[in-house]
């Protein structure tokens, strides 16, 4: 096997070194009852040129690989990436290293994470990023968690019902086992959280607002916070399209505590929809109680600047059972694939990218409505929003991907059963006029 | 760190088997950690302080003392009320090591029980306790 | 003496990426403007984010000038315990990397992506072989995230048999991690002492297990590197009082094809795909996490689950007793393709060996340094050896001082001062993609290093003298938090 580098006469010595005859001696520690007689049932190995053929076909079973037009966001976003970034960040310096435990051979990581903590904070308006989280779902779980150790008589957490269906999901997984419950905020028929019904509830220690929200439109932050503010709870925003940041007020700027988001937009392939990159940012009240990794700036005994992981005494591998976050590994990777992407577009990248994603959006739900399709809501959106489709699209929605790979749209049924016959289209920079008018054409 | 010898104990405070010293006047009550603890711990870089008006009973922990990779809870030598935190901590941590008795106390207390503090060990029996 | 592999070379000085900003660079070629502008409301916009300015070969040389100050596992021998920074081969980034692989959208319908879920069921059966169980979810982020994930499950099961317990056994050699996701749980961790051997004894075991406790969270081969020889008897001590056992599979590199945790009765285990499947770890993460457990226990894993019906594959959700989701999709899909490479370019004895020579590896190591070194559990080792700095307390050199020493000479240091029931730890595990000439390489600057610390302490204590940096000052960093530029 070409990874395992041993000839018989190393393995001869080295045994030699050790006391024993063979490698099957090495295990004398272990009972014989416990020893796997058979050997593994895994298929036989493959030589590299046999293993290209197998992936190959195996990727070609995906309609992704001849590539197409995606309408669809919902969580995971086709933007462009630069051919600068995988090819920066696949270096192996970057790849091949474990956590900075060594921050003196360490210092290209380190000071990575420590702009792509900066480039965060500037583009959410905030004190304070940590150094990544796995996604936005688990960030935003934990900022849940913040809140509730925050506010030690409250035991719930409000969530509006625009948030990302899955995120949701995984607040409850995170909240039941300890006792905590996560309330859902519905509504209203305009599209935005229903921020009164909060009003009347008790025991809340935060409230959670997706801005985009799920259905695209951008929520009333101030107004969000306000209400957040009256109940004395931790306001903690979160968003899928870090892009939208390049257009929209950030949520820094609306008072937010915490806020949690996805950083899939910034450069990282959709890949199934992982690993993409948990975004955690908050403010320096609550520095103390961030989950994770954070870098700082510091010098060494030359008076040089230097970075070092900085406010460990938070985390597992001090605190143990009373640590802020099990989080260990996080998606360091991805967090210095995203600053890469950030300053390749730059200020002014990062504007006009953001404002074409929402000019693309809107010229899409213009001929869509023309087509036949009915806006199902009036509201302001990024490059997300929702459609009532004309009866007949399920089956002309399937010919679509069939005949053009052009997956036009998400049906919304299975997240929400109210919205029958509705779609969550989506444009990004990467979709060009003439497909939007192709889709309108077919589907008209 | 220091021989146990060489560590500076005043006669006039009380200690406790956590390591924090505690000094009455009248029934108030000001509260820190010792040379032995300060030393042990090594460079402190943050102190967790509780809020004026938190009430606690004796032996509870009221606050947490951290050093780069290390985090020591902080516990009551006697019951009472916080009237007063060492707000300097909060940027100079390292006054609990550069005079722990003086600049770097950490919170006044106001005492529930005055007899409390009379089972504090004095600095002999603290001594005895750290010689084991 | 043979050469060492550190030397000193040109690196470059480099700045934050904002100092080189320069107003109306930009790196990227903007999309043609085919539409016509749409003008958000003035009173929902923002100022353009401040980021930096740049050209495309400022952006380039930046961020090759700073991999220039990282080590990583192609740079040197990074025998970091614990975290087994094995080679990371190249073919499986290819395949990773293949559009129908990476540009799949994850909500793109299971008729269109049945290619990645075959993977993923592929996968999944591999793992379950490798680790003797029953099914298999791969939805965990990393390995914490699996450890939660399996704590969640035992909850759940516990939950189902209609009494919740309050405790959790943890022994004192476990990963941080351990108590912290036993915490999320509520659990009250049980803190458990090793014997004298370094491993766990049944009655100390039995001792504390009672019809309140969960179960035991057990890392085996251990983060001594040693194998907990009674893992059966304490698995059935804890069955017999209704508990389960949670195996943290970190160590699973040291007996792939030796022995399957779940032939020794653990419930629950995790694995990272980082460690023992060779996926690199990217300087903290991606990682992946899947948990192995037991056929009783498969109602509880997360959803969505792969299932394949005939020769098709689709996700399912419906699953009552599910923990539910823990990932916003399915995991992190394209770590997962490296670690099936991996599996596939190796094969069943590829496996096999791999375990064998890693073990091999670290009782070379054991044995060639244990006259240099202090070795407190003097005993046959599986894939990493725990020593520490008594036999150096005399020059008043500690473990510290060594490990910054080995940067010198070219080496990533290992684990150090962990596992905590080792004072002054130093452990080392070399991964079995380490050739012998490296390892001698290895063992030589340990011994040298050695000989300076009688000699030349001040070397040590100096040390490191070649990287970009030397020693930080963290009490400042802690002290007077800077987070951002």
């Amino acid at each position: 096997m070409r990874y395992l580098p041993h000839t018989q006469e190393d393995i001869k010595e080295m045994l030699a070194v050790t006391g024993r005859t063979s490698l099957d001696d090495l295990f004398d520690t272990i009972p014989d009852a416990l020893k796997t007689k058979n050997g593994l049932n895994l298929p036989d190995p493959l030589t590299e040129w046999e293993l290209n053929d197998h992936m190959e076909k195996l990727a070609s079973e995906n309609i992704a690989c001849k590539g197409y037009t995606c309408f669809i966001g919902a969580g995971s976003y086709d933007h462009y990436i630069p051919a600068i970034i995988p090819y920066l960040v696949s270096r192996s310096e970057f790849a091949t290293a474990y956590t900075p435990y060594q921050p003196e051979v360490s210092q290209g990581t380190l000071q990575g994470i420590y702009e792509f903590q900066t480039m965060v904070t500037d583009l959410l308006g905030m004190d304070i990023a940590t150094a990544s989280h796995y996604d936005c779902g688990t960030a935003l779980a934990e900022c849940a968690l913040i809140a509730l150790r925050k506010n030690k008589k409250a035991d719930k957490i409000a969530v509006s019902d625009l948030v990302h269906p899955s995120h949701r999901q995984i607040i409850d997984t995170y909240l039941k086992p300890a006792g905590f419950k996560m309330v859902t905020i519905g509504h209203t028929k305009e599209g935005r959280t229903d921020i009164s019904a909060l009003e009347a509830m008790d025991g809340i220690a935060g409230l959670a607002v997706q801005s985009p929200n799920f259905f695209g439109h951008i929520e009333d932050l101030a107004a969000c916070k306000k209400v957040a503010d009256s109940k004395k709870i931790l306001f903690i925003t979160s968003f899928t399209e870090a892009l939208a940041w390049g257009l929209l007020k950030n949520p820094g700027s609306f008072g937010a505590d915490l806020v949690a988001g996805e950083g899939q937009s910034l450069g990282i392939a959709k890949t199934f929809g992982g690993p993409g990159l948990g975004l955690l940012a908050g403010t320096k009240k609550l520095m103390r109680d961030l989950p994770g990794r954070l870098v700082g700036r510091t010098k060494d005994t030359n008076g040089e600047d230097g970075y070092v992981l900085t406010l460990s005494t938070r985390e597992q591998h001090i605190r143990r059972e009373k640590a802020s976050s099990n989080i260990c590994s996080n998606n360091g990777l991805n967090a210095m694939t995203a600053a890469m992407y950030l300053s390749t577009i730059g200020k002014i990248g990062i504007r006009e990218i953001a404002q074409l994603n929402h000019d693309k959006a809107v010229y899409l739900k213009s001929i869509l409505t023309s087509a036949g399709f009915e806006p199902a809501f009036d509201q302001p959106f990024f490059n997300e929003f929702v459609m009532k489709a004309p009866k007949n699209f399920k089956q002309k929605r399937a010919e679509l991907i069939n005949r053009h790979c052009m997956f036009a749209g998400l049906d919304l049924a299975p997240f929400y059963p109210q919205l029958t016959d509705h779609y969550l289209f989506c444009a990004t920079e990467k979709v060009s006029r003439q497909q939007m008018d192709q889709l309108a054409k077919e589907v008209a | 760190m220091k021989e146990i010898d060489d560590l500076n104990l005043p006669e006039d405070v009380k200690y406790t088997k956590d390591h924090e010293w505690a000094n009455a006047e009248g029934d108030t009550v000001t509260i820190g950690i010792n040379d032995y603890a300060q030393d042990q711990l090594g460079e402190i870089v943050f102190v967790e302080l509780p809020e004026v008006g938190d009430t606690f009973s004796a032996e509870d922990e009221f606050g947490s003392v951290e050093s780069v990779k290390a985090v020591s809870e902080l516990y009551m030598p006697i019951s009472g009320e916080i009237v007063a935190v060492n707000e300097n901590l909060e940027d100079a941590p390292e006054l609990v090591n550069e005079d722990c008795y003086q600049g770097g106390w950490i919170i006044k207390v106001k005492s529930s029980d005055n007899s409390e503090i009379n089972e504090l060990m004095d600095k002999a029996a603290y001594l005895e306790m750290l010689k084991g | 003496m043979t050469r060492q592999p550190g030397t000193s070379g040109l690196i470059f000085n480099e700045p934050n990426v904002w100092d080189k900003s320069r107003d109306g660079r930009c790196a990227i070629s903007l999309p043609r403007a085919d539409v016509d502008r749409a003008p958000l409301d003035p009173a929902l916009t923002g100022d353009a984010p401040d980021l930096p300015q740049l050209s495309e070969l400022d952006v380039v040389r930046h961020y090759t000038r700073l991999s220039q100050w990282n080590f990583g596992v192609d740079s040197g021998m990074y025998p970091l315990g614990s975290c087994t920074m094995k080679y990371n081969p190249k073919t499986n980034e290819v395949q990773a990397a293949r559009q129908g692989f990476a540009g799949a959208h994850p909500l793109a319908g299971e008729a269109f992506s049945q290619g990645t879920l075959r993977l993923m069921y592929e996968l999944e059966q591999y793992l379950a072989e490798i680790t003797g169980y029953a099914g298999v979810t791969l939805q965990p982020a990393a390995g914490a995230h699996g450890e939660l994930a399996g704590m969640l499950i035992i909850h759940a099961y516990h939950a189902k048999q209609g009494r919740q317990r309050s405790k959790i056994i943890i022994p004192d050699t476990a990963h941080g991690t351990n108590p912290a996701s036993a915490t999320l749980c509520g659990y009250k961790s049980i803190n458990l002492k090793s014997g004298p051997k370094g491993i766990l004894e049944p009655d100390a075991v039995a001792a504390v297990m009672d019809e309140d406790t969960a179960g035991i969270m057990i890392t085996n081969p251990n983060t001594l590197g040693l194998f907990e020889e009674h893992i059966k008897e304490i698995c059935d001590i804890v069955h017999a009082k209704g508990g389960l056992v949670y195996g943290d599979g970190a160590n699973m590199n040291a007996i792939m094809g030796v022995v399957k945790p779940g032939d020794a009765g653990i419930d629950v285990l995790h694995l990272n795909l980082h460690k023992t499947f060779s996926t690199p770890h990217g300087g903290g993460g991606p990682g992946s996490g899947p948990v192995a457990v037991t056929e009783a226990l498969i109602p509880f894993l997360p959803v969505p689950r792969v299932e394949k019906e005939l020769d098709t594959f689709k996700l399912v959700s419906d699953c009552p007793d599910t923990i539910g989701r823990m990932h916003t999709f399915y995991g992190h899909f394209g770590v997962m393709v490296k670690a099936y490479a991996y599996i596939l370019s190796m094969g069943p004895r590829g496996l096999l060996d791999a375990s064998r020579l890693a073990v091999l590896n670290a009782n070379y190591i054991k044995d060639s340094l244990k006259d240099t070194l202090n070795l407190p559990y003097d005993r046959p080792c599986m894939h990493e050896c725990v020593f520490n700095d008594a036999r150096q307390k005399s020059y008043h050199i500690t473990t510290m001082d060594m490990a910054k020493r080995l940067l010198d000479y070219g080496f990533h240091p290992p684990t150090v001062y962990f596992p905590l029931v080792v004072e002054g730890a130093f452990m080392v595990e070399p991964t079995e993609t380490e050739s012998k000439d490296d390892i001698d390489q290895f063992i030589n600057a340990v011994k040298a290093i050695a000989k300076e610390a009688e000699s030349a302490p001040e070397k040590l204590t100096r040390a490191p003298v070649l990287p970009k940096v030397t020693r930080l000052d963290e009490v400042s960093a802690a002290r007077k938090p800077c987070l951002r530029g």
